[in-house]
């Protein structure tokens, strides 16, 4: 058996995915990144590593994706974290041909061919509007975990409206909504559906056709990928188990599956 | 005979006793959170602890501040806008264009010379070239708000920032500090961004001398210095200056008291 690992070095958190050579995921680890990408990445790993019982020589390849990739010095291989993303979202659902992945700072809208590259791409690159950054905030404000938010939105009954374009603003409004006794569960709501239209225009800016998928740390909100489903005409399949978070690293490990079986043919040729 | 003068901003709120010969008896200074209306109580409470009055002795109070908010403090509202060309020319008679920094909002504003405002212009729709961005460096950096002026001054190549979005502001920092650049030069690199941002929307509104310089960032030397840099001429300041928009109010509220410019409402005297 012959294990690759994929790291996502991203601007809010460190996600590594230990994958076999039949692509199954054998570990998972997630921190914050922090300040030094390249301790991230290594503790990382070392932490992924030690959770399945695995050792360093086990790994035959790693690859590094997102923000930090240049700097994780344990990768022999860095990969743009568009490549990533379109590839695991292509296989953890093969028929998907537009992707969202919706992460702390960066959100993308991906066209996906059908083998899984990537054939049109929108990002935020100028403004976190429509980034789950605030909705971090907002949920660390009232005094509850990013974890959370799945829960408490669903739970809402009547949301705020949440106008601000920017999120700076954003936060302004959502504390004066509870300086105004809104519910919590009511002004998580709000958040989450200004953030959802913010992203749907960046959807549609790819010319997107359904099948849709939702991948990055945000697709554990239900509220989220049914409102886009409902803005988009048509819904969105979610990765399994929770593992939206990991689809850059999964995608990373994936690749660098390819790129192990390269070597290993130049090798024994 | 006493008026007041209560500016509630994004950040901070400012409040100032002022008697009828235009002298200030008493400042008051607290952060805003989340009730706006408490926020300026407190801190016309302590500007009112200032003096040797009581409340009872003030015949009118005027609220101000945060434009995308209602402000319901005091006998009437005035404006921010308003209340800063006031101030500015109050404090600097020779103001014509005043530059307001706070910690959300940058505001530009031509003025006659009895402090009526002409134009104006404002960031709206994003909180780029704000206070709020000395905000993002504070914490990503850990380093006191207090403290990045003087840093600043001391720097020798300062970086060039290349995000707009405060969000992704703290990355970047983060980003230059990883690729081994000097603190001082990261910390001059983001003042640098907001004065050329801020002194862009003063030329929007038309820069003409005296330009004066009012907003809680008037306390940093380092924005003082490069924003009279860009502006090509020395920008009035003065300890005063962080209460500009307090001031114009307190003056707005003795134009009641003295002519009755404003309806009977409220009136407390």
């Amino acid at each position: 058996m012959s294990l690759t690992a994929g790291i996502d070095l991203g601007s809010s958190y460190t996600k590594v995915v230990i994958v076999d050579d039949e692509d199954s995921i054998e570990s998972t680890f997630m921190r914050k990144t922090g300040f030094h990408f390249a301790k991230a990445a290594e503790e990382s790993l070392q932490a992924a590593l030690d959770r399945g019982s695995f050792d360093r020589d086990d790994i035959g390849y790693v690859a590094a994706t997102g923000f930090g990739r240049y700097a994780a010095e344990v990768s022999d291989l860095a990969i743009t974290e568009l490549t990533c993303h379109g590839y695991a979202a292509h296989k953890w659902l093969p028929n998907v041909r537009t992707v969202l992945d919706a992460g702390g700072q960066t959100v993308k809208a991906m066209r996906l061919d059908e083998v899984g590259r990537v054939t049109a791409f929108r990002l935020n690159d100028k403004c976190a509007a429509g980034a789950g950054a605030f909705l971090q905030k907002t949920v660390e404000y009232l005094g509850y975990d990013i974890t959370d938010i799945a829960r408490l939105s669903e739970a809402a009954e009547d949301p705020v409206t949440v106008s601000s374009v920017c999120t700076v603003f954003a936060e302004s409004e959502i504390i004066n909504h509870l300086a105004n006794d809104q519910s919590i569960e009511n002004v998580c709501a709000g958040a989450v559906i200004a953030l959802t239209g913010r992203a749907a225009q960046l959807v549609k800016r790819v010319k997107a056709e359904p099948p849709y998928g939702l991948t990055g740390g945000l697709a554990s909100i239900s509220l989220l990928t049914d409102r886009l489903g409902e803005i988009l005409g048509s819904p969105f399949s979610v990765p399994p188990d929770g593992l939206g978070a990991y689809a850059g690293a999964y995608g990373a490990a994936l690749l660098a599956h390819q790129r192990l079986a390269k070597r290993t043919e130049l090798v024994s040729a | 005979m006493l008026v007041g003068g209560v500016d509630v901003g994004s950040t901070q709120t400012k409040a100032v006793i002022m008697t009828g010969e235009h002298e200030i008896l008493g400042r008051g200074l607290c952060p805003t959170g989340a009730k706006l209306a408490e926020a300026g109580q407190t801190a016309f409470d302590l500007a009112m602890d200032e003096t040797d009055f009581t409340e009872s002795d003030v015949s009118f109070v005027v609220g101000t501040g945060y434009g995308r908010f209602n402000i319901n403090f005091g006998d009437a509202q005035v404006t921010e806008i308003s209340c800063h060309a006031r101030g500015a020319v109050h404090l600097f008679p020779n103001t014509r264009s005043v530059l307001d920094i706070g910690g959300q909002d940058t505001k530009a504003i031509k003025v006659t010379d009895d402090g009526q405002v002409v134009d104006f212009n404002m960031n709206d729709k994003c909180a780029a070239g704000t206070g709020r961005f000395l905000g993002a460096a504070s914490d990503a950096l850990e380093i006191p708000l207090g403290d990045l002026g003087p840093l600043a001054l001391t720097a020798k190549n300062p970086v060039k920032m290349t995000t707009t979005c405060t969000v992704f502001a703290e990355s970047e920092i983060l980003g230059w500090l990883a690729k081994g650049r000097r603190i001082e030069d990261v910390v001059m690199g983001v003042h640098n961004s907001i004065a050329s941002r801020s002194v862009a929307l003063l030329r929007r509104a038309g820069i003409e001398p005296e330009v004066t310089f009012t907003g809680g960032v008037t306390r940093n030397t380092a924005m003082v210095e490069l924003i009279s840099e860009l502006v090509g001429s020395q920008v009035n300041t003065n300890e005063e200056s962080h209460y500009c928009g307090a001031i114009g109010a307190s003056l707005y509220a003795l134009d009641q008291v003295l002519t009755g410019a404003f309806s009977e409402r409220g009136a407390t005297a």
